[in-house]
């Protein structure tokens, strides 16, 4: 055999070989598109259908009310020790930055600062998407792998009214509700730091001086703003991710659907926060 | 009550129902045969409207239900008995059967507290309004399953496998209920079952799927002398 002859017969054979796999590789990533850009129009639709059932017919307070306490009642302890240690966390780590600058005053200001315009809002969003959306793709997962979801279709009454639509809103109302609560008990928590714990004492006046002074209604305002989008994503992504489920799914499709459910919700909160920061900012 | 029409229906590639025809009369209890994966449950799923047909007709009562805008008037002329019952977890057995009557009666609570006391002694259980469903066995689960469905007094009632995951003697009784309300009710019946006993105790006519489409239908008596291998390979297992 020739080399010419072995060369020949090694592009014959490789050819074939190459073509075939970047088919499977263009059939696999068109294919993955494909599925997302599906996924995202159906929670897109879904998002929209949600957003016109609010207002029509029948308004069921009893549901929106059972809500807010399972959202907002139900997750205040757990927001408020958030809270308070983000605050301590700011103030001593704030301090020993602030020492290097010859800044150590500046405490109080520091930890207001970065408590009302970011971290209070996604503190507070991140313990709700572990622990409320986690809790309605789980909740809504298992209704429809047991068929409670059909039932509600076949009883005349549409799901995503009975079942998104108080679960949106009470996530849209309370989130705003529990950032305050968290930034009121963040600043807290940053003041016992600096007047108790650190090594040199503030004067608590002082402290309370310095946190007000870079903090105006419009940092509050955005902060309520941000929040709120908070919720409402952490809702629809819930809502979705359970209703998402196949009704041949079964147990594992639900905890899968309740990973990524958590997943989705941290991932698009981040997402929000960016873009909202920039929104608002060019806003205000 | 119902037509059916040249139904298809397919998932991926697979074909589950191919032009399936078929009729239930008016006032009558008709039983819907065929081996585990032919497309029974699928077929109630398209009649309630919860599956879009890939082609073909459902009317009911004459009317055309696949593209209608207001399913949700059909669907309240309906019952459904769900294979698991399908009882909502978070209520208790009362507010299960007087689901539909909260929400769409202007009834007041004591009268739906009476309707419900009223369905839930058709079906022998009386008492139980305060339980919550993880509290019932499985028989009982059906049996308010069964409450919850005839509560809004439907004309058409679909039992989606009845009997299937109860004891023999359970499975009799709901088959002895089932007989009972079509008595009382005077409804028309949709009975999907692979349980043949069950089958010949409580339908009067009777429909045999097999390969996506309706193979055999007619009165019991008519059934049982098709000639067909498979039919009555299938009713004399």
């Amino acid at each position: 055999m020739t080399p010419k002859g072995n060369v020949e017969k090694q592009s014959l054979s490789t050819q074939p070989y190459c073509r075939s796999t970047l088919v499977r590789f263009a059939d696999y990533v068109g294919g993955w598109i494909f599925k997302k850009l599906f996924e995202i129009g159906n929670a897109v639709t879904f998002i929209c259908s949600t957003l016109s059932l609010i207002f029509r017919r029948p308004f069921q307070f009893n549901l929106l009310v059972r809500q807010l306490l399972l959202v907002g009642v139900n997750s205040l302890p757990v927001v408020l020790i958030s809270g308070i240690f983000t605050g301590m966390v700011l103030a001593t780590q704030g301090y020993h930055q602030l020492k290097d600058l010859s800044a150590e005053g500046s405490v109080g200001r520091f930890v207001s600062v970065s408590v009302v315009k970011e971290l209070g809002p996604m503190v507070t969003a991140f313990i709700l998407a572990g622990r409320i959306g986690a809790s309605i793709t789980a909740e809504l997962g298992t209704m429809k792998v047991t068929e409670q979801i059909d039932a509600l279709d076949v009883m005349a009454t549409s799901p995503v009214k009975y079942l998104v639509v108080p679960r949106f809103l009470a996530c849209a109302i309370m989130l705003p509700l529990l950032t305050t609560f968290s930034i009121v008990f963040g600043i807290v928590g940053g003041y016992f730091t600096a007047v108790y714990i650190l090594p040199v004492k503030m004067n608590g006046r002082f402290f309370l001086e310095q946190a007000r002074a870079d903090i105006y209604i419009n940092s509050v305002v955005v902060s309520l703003i941000k929040s709120s989008t908070f919720g409402m994503a952490i809702a629809s992504v819930g809502c979705y991710k359970g209703f998402a489920i196949s009704s041949a799914g079964g147990a594992e499709g639900v905890g899968k659907a309740t990973t990524g459910s958590a997943v989705t919700s941290l991932i698009s909160i981040l997402i929000l926060d960016f873009v909202l920061n920039h929104v608002l900012d060019t806003i205000w | 009550m119902i037509h059916i029409e040249n139904l298809w229906k397919c998932f991926g590639d697979k074909e589950v129902l191919r032009g399936l025809n078929l009729h239930i009369p008016r006032g009558e209890t008709s039983i819907v045969i065929g081996r585990s994966g032919c497309g029974k449950s699928v077929l109630l799923k398209l009649v309630t409207g919860l599956m879009k047909p890939d082609g073909g007709e459902i009317r009911i009562d004459g009317e055309e239900i696949s593209n209608l805008k207001d399913l949700n008037r059909i669907r309240r002329k309906i019952g459904m008995l769900f294979q698991s019952a399908a009882l909502f977890d978070s209520m208790t057995v009362e507010e299960n059967v007087g689901f539909m009557l909260s929400q769409h009666s202007s009834l007041s609570k004591r009268e739906i507290e009476g309707i419900v006391a009223e369905k839930l002694h058709l079906v022998d259980l009386d008492g139980v309004q305060r339980l919550k469903p993880a509290e019932l066995s499985g028989g009982m689960r059906k049996r308010v399953g069964l409450a919850r469905a005839i509560a809004y007094n439907p004309e058409v009632i679909l039992y989606d496998e009845p009997t299937t995951g109860l004891d023999p003697i359970t499975g009799s009784e709901i088959n002895r209920l089932i007989q009972d309300l079509h008595a009382k009710l005077k409804v028309t019946s949709v009975v999907v079952t692979h349980d043949m006993d069950s089958a010949f105790s409580v339908g009067t006519r009777m429909a045999m799927i097999h390969a996506g489409q309706v193979i055999a239908s007619g009165s019991l008596a008519e059934i049982q002398k098709i000639d067909n291998p498979i039919l009555q390979q299938f009713i004399s297992e």
